[in-house]
C-alpha cells in the first residue's frame, strides 16, 4: 500500500514552523528573478503553479473560468533552507514585491540538527532584551553648585590609557632643583598609550571580508590623522596584512594572538621591517559569544590572501584550540605569554589577555595584577559576537559585561590598583544603538575603555543581523552584505570607501555624544573612570549588585 | 557657593578679620556654618609651639571619655583653652557643652620620636577619638598637631564670631583660614564643614568636586589610616596635598600639576616633562575637574591658592610683603587688606598657582606652562 506520507505531507513542515515566513506579491512580481538570485541560502525559488482566473472578454459580462499556468515564487520547506530574514530579496526587488516576516511562533530550534550536527551560526545572542548597560541613566547632573558644561564649546579630553601604569609609589622620581626627574637606575617603566576609550575590537582578516577590513582600517587611519582621535582597531587572530603591518600605520593596530597562532610567524619575522611599533598585544584566551570554545575559519574561507597572511595552505578548515597549547597553569598561559610577546618588542608594546565574561573573570584579574608586565584586562561579556560558533554557546554561555567589569573594578579598588590595570568592556555595546551611552556606563562602572564589534558591522556596513536570528549568516561564507565572506562576487558589493566614511561618522558622533554626556555631569578633563554616583538605574537589585543608585 | 577667607601675615591678628572679609562676601554664603584653622598661634599658645595642640567639641560626657583615653595613652594635658562662650540674642546657634583647645606633651616614650612619626601618633589618636565619639556625636575632633587650632559650628560666621568671643582679640595666629558655608548638598555636619586638616596640612575649596567618587576611591585605597572621612567632596582635596607633598615627597608646585594636569602636548614643553607624564598617569584619578578653588596651607606655613579651568568666577589674592590675603571674592580682599596695591591683585586661571611664603614673606606667581 502506498504510504500515507505521500498524500497528507505529514512529513513536511507547514511554513508556520519557519522563522520567517515570505510575503510576496504576485500583482507586483515582475518575475525578474532578482530575489531568487540573490537569497544567499536559497530559501526562494521560481516555481510554477496552476491558477484558476476567473475572466470576461465580451461587452457584456460573461464571467468564464480558465485554468491557467503561473510563474512566481515560492518558499522552500527544506530546514536546511530556511529563509533568514536577511531582507536581501527586498532590497533587491524593483516592485516591493517580495519581504520576510518574522514568525515569533516558529519552531526553529526543534528541527536545526540534520544529521546530529547542531546549529552552528555567526552573530549574536538571539536575546532583544535590552542589557543591564543599556538600563542606566546618567542621574547626576551638575547645574547651580557646578555648572554643567557646554559639549559645544569647552575643551574636552576623552582619552583613556592603555597599558600598565605604575603607581605612584613606585615611580622612580627623585627631586633636583625643585623639578621632579626621572631618576638614572630606573628599573622598567611599561609603555602606555593614550588612545580613544571605544576600540574596534577584534575581527580577523579572515572572517571579515577584504573590503570590510580594509574600510575599517582605512577609517581607523583617517580618525587618528585627520580628525585626531587615536581609535585603535584589533587584528583578531590571524595577522594582518603584511603592507600594513611595516607600514607607518601599524601603530593603530592591536596584533591578537589566539591559539592557533596564525599569522604569527608572519608577523615575527616581519619586526625587523616594522617601522611602528603596533598599539598593543592582545592575547585571546577566550570570547565571549563562544566561552570556552576556539575559532574557526571555514575551508572556503581560506583564499589566497588569507593563506598567505595565515602561513597556511589555501583552502583547509583553519581550527583555533579552545585553549593555548602551552597552557598547564594561569602562570604558564598568561605570564609566559606576556613576557615573551613584551621581549618580542623589547617592552616597548603593552601586552595583554582577553577572556570572555565569566564568575571566575576576578581570579584572573588578581593574578594579573600581580604581574607587573599585565597591560590591561579585556573582559568579552555574553552579548558579544562571533562569525561562526554553536548556537547554544552563543545564546547560553557566558557572563553578562556589566556586573563582571564592576566586579573586577571594586576588586582592584580594594587593592587600590584600580589605576594600574585598565579593564576593557566588550560585548554587547551599542546592543540597541546607543553606542556613547553604553560606553559611558561601563567607563563610570570602572572600564578604562570599550570594544564594538557587531556595533561597527551594523552601522558601517549595514550588516542584517539582529537578535531574531536574522541573517546570521556569517559561518557560511556568503555574506549578502559582502562583510563576511570571501567570494568576490559577494565582496564587491561592499565599497571600502564607503565603510571607512561610514567609521569616520560613527566615532565622531560618539565623541560628540560621549560629550553630551560627560559636559551636564561636568567631566572634560579626565575620563570618568568609576564615577558610580553618577549612574542610576530603575531596579532595585541591578542598584544593588552594582553599587550605584536605584532611582525611579 | 561656599566662600573663603584666608590671611597670612607675618604678624599675629585675630580671626575676627577673616570672618568680617566673609561678611562682605556674605551674599555668596548662606551662613549655616563657619569653620576655622589657627596656625602659628600667638597670645597664650605662643610659647607652647612645640606642643600638639588637640581641638574639637564634645559633650560633658565626651570630655569625660576623651580624659581617660588620652591619660590612658600617656598623653600629658598641659592647657585647656575653651573660648567665653557668648550668648547671641536673635541667633540660632546651639550650644554645646565644650568648644575646646587642649594642649598636650607627648606620652614620655614618645618625645624623643622624629616628627614623621609623632605626627602618626596625633593622626592617630586623633582618629580613634572620632571613632569613639562619632555615633552619639559625644566628641569632635578636628586637629591634633602642634601649633594648630580648629574651631566649627553651625551658623552665621559674624554671630559665631561674637558667640566665641572672636572679637575679644584673646585668639590669635599668624595664618588663618576661614570658610564661610553654604549648605548645598549635604546636611549640615560639623565632619563636612571645611577647612580640613591632616598631619599639617589644610585646605579649603568651594565649588562642586565633580570626580568625588573615584578620588574617594584612590586615596582610600593608598592604604594610609588618616584617607578617611569624606563626609564632604572636598576632604579629598586635603588628602590630596597631603600625598603629594608629604608621601611622595613632590614639590609643592605638583599640586596644581596633580589636580589639574596639563595635556600631553603642554607637556611636551615643560623641562621636567618624562617625570610629569608619568605622574600624570599614575594620578590620573586625582584630577579633580572641577570647578573648585583651592586654598590652602602646608606645616612650613606656605600658604597657596590653585583653581582649575572651569572655575568661572576665581578667587583672588592681593596684599603686600608682611600680609597677604586669599580670598575668595574681591571684596573680601578689599576688606581683609584694605591699603595695597590692587593692580598688583592676582587671580590665578587656568595654568596658576599662587604660594606664599611662610610669615607672608612674598607672593609667587607659579605658571604651569613656564616652568
Ligand atoms: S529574506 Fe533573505 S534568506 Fe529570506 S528569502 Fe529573502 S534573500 Fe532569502
Ligand atoms: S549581513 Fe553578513 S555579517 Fe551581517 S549577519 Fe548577515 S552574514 Fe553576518
Amino acid at each position: 500500500m502506498e504510504p500515507a506520507e505521500r498524500l497528507d505531507q505529514n512529513h513536511e513542515f507547514s511554513l508556520r514552523e519557519f522563522p520567517y515566513i515570505i510575503r510576496w506579491r504576485e500583482d507586483r512580481c515582475t518575475r525578474c528573478g532578482r530575489c531568487t538570485a540573490v537569497c544567499p541560502v536559497n530559501a526562494i525559488e521560481p516555481s510554477v503553479f496552476a491558477q484558476r482566473l476567473v475572466q470576461s472578454e465580451g461587452s457584456t459580462p460573461l464571467p468564464s473560468t480558465v485554468r491557467k499556468i503561473m510563474h512566481g515564487i515560492r518558499q522552500v520547506t527544506d530546514m536546511e533552507r530556511y529563509c533568514t530574514g536577511c531582507g536581501s530579496c527586498s532590497l533587491v526587488c524593483p516592485t516591493v514585491a517580495i519581504e520576510p516576516e518574522y514568525n515569533p511562533r516558529h519552531k526553529f530550534l526543534f528541527y536545526k540538527n540534520k544529521g546530529g550536527v547542531p546549529y552552528t551560526r555567526g552573530g549574536r545572542r538571539n536575546d532583544p532584551s535590552p542589557s543591564t548597560v543599556d538600563q542606566m541613566k546618567f542621574t547626576r547632573i551638575s547645574m547651580l553648585t557646578d555648572p554643567a558644561l557646554d559639549a559645544g564649546r569647552h575643551e574636552f579630553h576623552i582619552r583613556t590609557l592603555l597599558g600598565r601604569i605604575l603607581p605612584p609609589e613606585k615611580l622612580p622620581l627623585e627631586v633636583k632643583d625643585g623639578l621632579l626627574a626621572v631618576r638614572e637606575d630606573i628599573g622598567f617603566i611599561p609603555p602606555v598609550r593614550e588612545i580613544y576609550p571605544i576600540r574596534i575590537g577584534s575581527m580577523s582578516v579572515g572572517a571579515l571580508s577584504p573590503h570590510m577590513w580594509e574600510g575599517l582600517a582605512m577609517g581607523v587611519a583617517y580618525l587618528n590623522e585627520v580628525e585626531g582621535l587615536p581609535v585603535v582597531m584589533c587584528t583578531g587572530e590571524g595577522g594582518i596584512p603584511p603592507r600594513l603591518l611595516t607600514s607607518r600605520f601599524a601603530k593603530y593596530f592591536i596584533l591578537q594572538i589566539a591559539s592557533g597562532y596564525f599569522g604569527w610567524d608572519e608577523i615575527i619575522h616581519a619586526i625587523p621591517r616594522m617601522v611602528e611599533d603596533p598599539a598593543a598585544i592582545e592575547i585571546k584566551y577566550g570570547q565571549g559569544a563562544k566561552p570556552g570554545d576556539g575559532g574557526l575559519l571555514m575551508a572556503y574561507k581560506v583564499l589566497k590572501l588569507i593563506a598567505k597572511i595565515r602561513g597556511v595552505p589555501e583552502y583547509v578548515d583553519l581550527a583555533s584550540p579552545p585553549t593555548h597549547q602551552t597552557q598547564y597553569s594561569i602562570e604558564e598561559a598568561v605570564a609566559k605569554m606576556i613576557q615573551s610577546m613584551s621581549m618580542a618588542w623589547g617592552f616597548r608594546v603593552p601586552v595583554y589577555p582577553k577572556i570572555s565574561g565569566t564568575k571566575t573573570a576576578r581570579a584572573v584579574l588578581n593574578n594579573l595584577a600581580r604581574n607587573p608586565y599585565a597591560a590591561a584586562l579585556c573582559i568579552d561579556g555574553e552579548d558579544g559576537g562571533t562569525g561562526a560558533a554553536y548556537n547554544v554557546s552563543m545564546d547560553k554561555m557566558g557572563h553578562p559585561i556589566a556586573s563582571n567589569i564592576r566586579d573586577c573594578y571594586l576588586d582592584l579598588v580594594k587593592q587600590g590598583k584600580q589605576n594600574e590595570l585598565p579593564l576593557i568592556a566588550a560585548g554587547g555595546m551599542g546592543k540597541t544603538g546607543s553606542l556613547a551611552a553604553n560606553a559611558a556606563a561601563m567607563i563610570m562602572l570602572g572600564a578604562s575603555a570599550v570594544d564594538i564589534g557587531k556595533y561597527i558591522m551594523q552601522s558601517a556596513a549595514q550588516c542584517f543581523g539582529d537578535e531574531y536570528n536574522r541573517c546570521n549568516l556569517c559561518n557560511t561564507g556568503r555574506c549578502p552584505r559582502g562583510i563576511t565572506t570571501q567570494d568576490p562576487k559577494l565582496y564587491r558589493r561592499l565599497d571600502p570607501d564607503k565603510v571607512a566614511e561610514r567609521v569616520v561618522d560613527v566615532f565622531k558622533s560618539a565623541d560628540m555624544e560621549l560629550k553630551k554626556i560627560f559636559a551636564p555631569m561636568g567631566r572634560s578633563t579626565q575620563l570618568p573612570i568609576g564615577m558610580s554616583d553618577g549612574l542610576g538605574v530603575a531596579d532595585k537589585e541591578i542598584a544593588e549588585r552594582l553599587k550605584i543608585s536605584y532611582v525611579c | 557657593m561656599c566662600r573663603l577667607s584666608a590671611i597670612t601675615s607675618g604678624r599675629y591678628f585675630s580671626p575676627l578679620e577673616n570672618i568680617l572679609a566673609l561678611e562682605t562676601m556674605k551674599e555668596g554664603h548662606d551662613g549655616s556654618g563657619l569653620g576655622l584653622v589657627l596656625k602659628d598661634l600667638g597670645g597664650m599658645f605662643k610659647d607652647m609651639k612645640g606642643y600638639p595642640i588637640l581641638s574639637g567639641i564634645c559633650s560633658d560626657k565626651g570630655l569625660e571619655i576623651m580624659d581617660q583615653y588620652m591619660k590612658a595613652r600617656g598623653f600629658e594635658e598641659l592647657l585647656f583653652w575653651e573660648p567665653d562662650i557668648h550668648a547671641v540674642p536673635g541667633s540660632d546657634i546651639q550650644r554645646r557643652d565644650h568648644y575646646f583647645a587642649k594642649v598636650y606633651n607627648y606620652p614620655a616614650e614618645m618625645r624623643e620620636l622624629p616628627m614623621p612619626e609623632k605626627e602618626d601618633l596625633l593622626m592617630n589618636t586623633r582618629l580613634a577619638l572620632r571613632s569613639i565619639g562619632e555615633r552619639d556625636e559625644s566628641i569632635f575632633v578636628f586637629s591634633f598637631y602642634p601649633d594648630v587650632i580648629t574651631l566649627k559650628e553651625v551658623g552665621d560666621p559674624l554671630q559665631l564670631a561674637e558667640f566665641f568671643g572672636l572679637d575679644k582679640g584673646k585668639l590669635t595666629a599668624k595664618i588663618i583660614l576661614a570658610q564661610g558655608r553654604q549648605n548645598t548638598n549635604y546636611a549640615i555636619y560639623l565632619y563636612a564643614c571645611h577647612p580640613f586638616f591632616i598631619q599639617g596640612y589644610c585646605t579649603m575649596t568651594n565649588g562642586e568636586n565633580t570626580a568625588f567618587v573615584p578620588i574617594r576611591e584612590f586615596i582610600s585605597s593608598r592604604g594610609f589610616p588618616g584617607y578617611t572621612g569624606y563626609n564632604s567632596d572636598s576632604e579629598v582635596f586635603t588628602h590630596i596635598l597631603h600625598y603629594c607633598h608629604r608621601q611622595l615627597k613632590y614639590p609643592l608646585s605638583y599640586y596644581k600639576d596633580v589636580i589639574t594636569p596639563l595635556k600631553n602636548s603642554e607637556i611636551e614643553k615643560r623641562p621636567d616633562s618624562r617625570a610629569l607624564g608619568l605622574i600624570k598617569n599614575s594620578l590620573r584619578p586625582l584630577c579633580i575637574d572641577g570647578p573648585n578653588c583651592v586654598i590652602g596651607f602646608t606645616p612650613d606655613g606656605t600658604v597657596f591658592m590653585a583653581q582649575d579651568s572651569k572655575k568661572l568666577r576665581p578667587g583672588v589674592v592681593g596684599g603686600a610683603p608682611g600680609k597677604f590675603a586669599l580670598m575668595s571674592e574681591e571684596c573680601g580682599l578689599d576688606k581683609a587688606v584694605p591699603v595695597r596695591d590692587k593692580a598688583a591683585d592676582f587671580s590665578p586661571m587656568k595654568y596658576d598657582m599662587v604660594i606664599v611664603t611662610p610669615d607672608a614673606r612674598e607672593l609667587k606667581q607659579w605658571n604651569q606652562l613656564n616652568v
